[in-house]
């Protein structure tokens, strides 16, 4: 029976640097692939909207060179997906532009670099939409219209396992992927191997998360899979970690809303009898997954758009009477910056006052009375299109604190202390507009593939 | 009356809280054996209702609720009131949302 073998160093290249020597550790029992998923949602839709890295490059580039470097020594193939954490064609072409680089200093022999883009103009997303095609929103979202398309900034499609798998077809070793299910990138090589869709992705879906899917809790150790038809072996290569039916049936569950389903373009993973079997101490068996393809191929589409400059300041309240009556303080604080800038909505601006102390952390969800604090931490941030008028908006509600009118505050001469009386320029902040699916008729029509020769020797020569 | 019942926090061996998309949060709570596990889901302290209670959110907010065998554990999603990241939210992972389970007494 066919058997592939593949090594994952990490859930999130660059993120945090990976763990060299379990990655080596893996590399000494020979897998035929080396994996890793480099993007996720969860850094927020920044660096997506603004087309910026989550990751610095020195730690993209520390992964890279050591997932490169053992797998053209190995000579087997690499494969990295959502390239530079939001998969666009600017995180494509930077890791492309790395591993040339890595290739050079290190003059490995020429080998043959895929590309795959994935991101998507708002034009062409238009188009398609007055087309008729439906832009379905998931989650409960709407679904979207040309409105939403309009304060959209940037726009990645999410492919499956399809257009990887061609790329490695094609004869690729090294695949540099857009925005891509994590689980698609492990898909690709098993579903060459004439595995079952149900076993590719349900073996990408337990691996992409690398040790996460272990125990104790280590993140970036690498983990060995080996995967024979409805037989998924996953090890742990740490050697303070073990793989149990319990670390990765509950890794099954993790950061989803559906334990039991996985969805791709092509169809969904039914996990939901799926077996976790021991192996050995550190190795755990899972089997039992079955695909059920949809009629229709869908492809989910994340885009970001920006809301406006925001703008930052940090207050303290030691004195308690002010601390008891914070929320009118808020309040009345709210009220001046209405008079001096008009009703926010009809304005276009937005103040949020976050009260460390109170419910800072968790907002609205936050069930516990308020204590009686002896000090509050408020963040006071602002939102508007105009920095300039942002700023202005962000000191007044800062101030506005420090001057607030309570009927029985004895500290006449200031009811709040200014960390400093400063605003800090934020970050442009923006939201998630896509969390959409997109009817097509070939699950890899929105990608775009490009092969190049990279010959690290020749530069090394010249 | 029963007395010093044990809580959640004593039961489990994980509790944690996630984004789950841009959109939601959802909520681990995995057993340390499947005894406690039973125990726990047997005792219908965790529902949807009682978790809607808990975090004082309408029921609707509240968008699955799975008693997941494999793994001994129960979990569930909380739909978010803005996406995650947007300007004036909290928490960015939906990573410090789990507190408040702690403190749940089990019979």
């Amino acid at each position: 029976m066919t058997e592939v073998s593949i090594l994952c160093p990490t859930g999130h290249l660059g993120f945090t640097p990976l763990e060299k020597d379990s990655f080596l550790a893996g590399c000494e029992l020979k897998p035929d692939f080396v994996i890793a998923d480099s993007g996720s949602c969860d850094i927020g839709p920044y660096p997506l909207g603004a087309d910026g890295q989550a990751s610095p490059a020195a730690w993209q580039r520390h992964d890279l060179e050591i997932m490169l470097t053992a797998a053209r020594r190995l000579g087997v193939p690499m494969i990295v997906g959502s390239a530079s954490d939001t998969g666009t064609d600017r995180g494509v072409e930077q890791f492309a532009a790395l591993i040339r680089e890595i290739a050079a200093e290190h003059g490995l022999a020429p080998f043959r670099m895929a590309t795959i883009k994935s991101e998507q103009t708002r034009e062409a997303m238009t188009a398609r939409l007055a087309a008729g095609v439906p832009i379905t929103g998931l989650d409960g979202r709407a679904d979207a219209d040309a409105a939403v398309l309009a304060r959209t900034d940037r726009i990645v499609a999410v492919m499956g396992a399809e257009p990887i798998a061609a790329a490695l077809r094609e004869g690729a070793e090294v695949v540099i992927a857009g925005r891509a299910s994590d689980c698609a990138l492990f898909a690709a090589p098993l579903l060459n191997a004439g595995m079952s869709p149900a076993t590719a992705y349900y073996a990408g879906k337990l691996m992409e998360c690398a040790s996460f899917c272990c125990e104790p809790f280590m993140g970036k150790e690498s983990i060995l899979g080996r995967i024979r038809e409805n037989d998924i072996r996953v090890r742990a290569m740490h050697p303070g970690q073990r793989c149990t039916p319990a670390s990765l049936a509950s890794h099954a569950m993790y950061e989803r809303r559906d334990p039991f389903r996985e969805y791709v373009a092509s169809g969904y993973v039914d996990m939901s009898h799926c077996r976790y079997e021991p192996v050995d101490e550190k190795t755990t068996r899972a089997s039992g997954a079955v695909f059920v393809p949809s009629a229709q191929p869908m492809v989910k589409l994340e885009g970001a758009g920006k809301v406006g400059e925001r703008r930052l300041a940090v207050v303290g309240i030691r004195d308690p009477y002010t601390i008891e009556n914070i929320d009118k303080a808020i309040a009345w604080a709210r009220a001046r910056l209405a008079e001096r800038f008009g009703a926010p909505e009809q304005a276009g601006w937005q103040v949020f006052y976050h009260v460390y102390g109170r419910n800072g952390v968790m907002g609205d969800l936050e069930p516990t009375p308020p204590a009686r604090a002896h000090e509050l931490g408020i963040v006071v941030e602002t939102v508007c299109q105009d920095g300039k008028r942002g700023e202005e908006i962000c000191a007044l509600a800062a101030r506005n604190l420090f001057y607030a009118r309570l009927a029985e505050v004895k500290g006449t001469a200031g009811a709040a202390a200014l960390m400093a009386d400063e605003v800090l320029v934020g970050k442009p902040g923006y939201e998630w507009t896509l969390n959409h699916i997109i009817p097509v008729k070939d699950p890899s029509e929105l990608f775009r593939t490009a092969f190049h020769t990279v010959d690290g020797s020749a530069r090394k020569a010249a | 009356m029963i007395r010093n019942m044990p809580t959640l926090r004593d039961l489990a061996s994980t509790i944690r809280s996630k984004n789950a998309g841009v959109d939601h949060i959802t909520f681990d709570l995995i057993f340390r054996d499947r005894g406690n596990f039973e125990r726990v889901r047997d005792s219908k302290v965790l529902t949807p209702e009682s978790v809607a209670a808990l975090y004082r959110i309408p029921r609707e907010r509240i968008t699955d609720f799975v008693v997941f065998e494999p793994a001994n554990a129960i979990k569930f999603t909380i739909k978010r009131n803005r996406p995650s990241g947007s300007p004036g939210e909290h928490d960015v992972f939906g990573s410090q949302q789990y507190a408040p389970l702690f403190g749940i007494e089990v019979p």
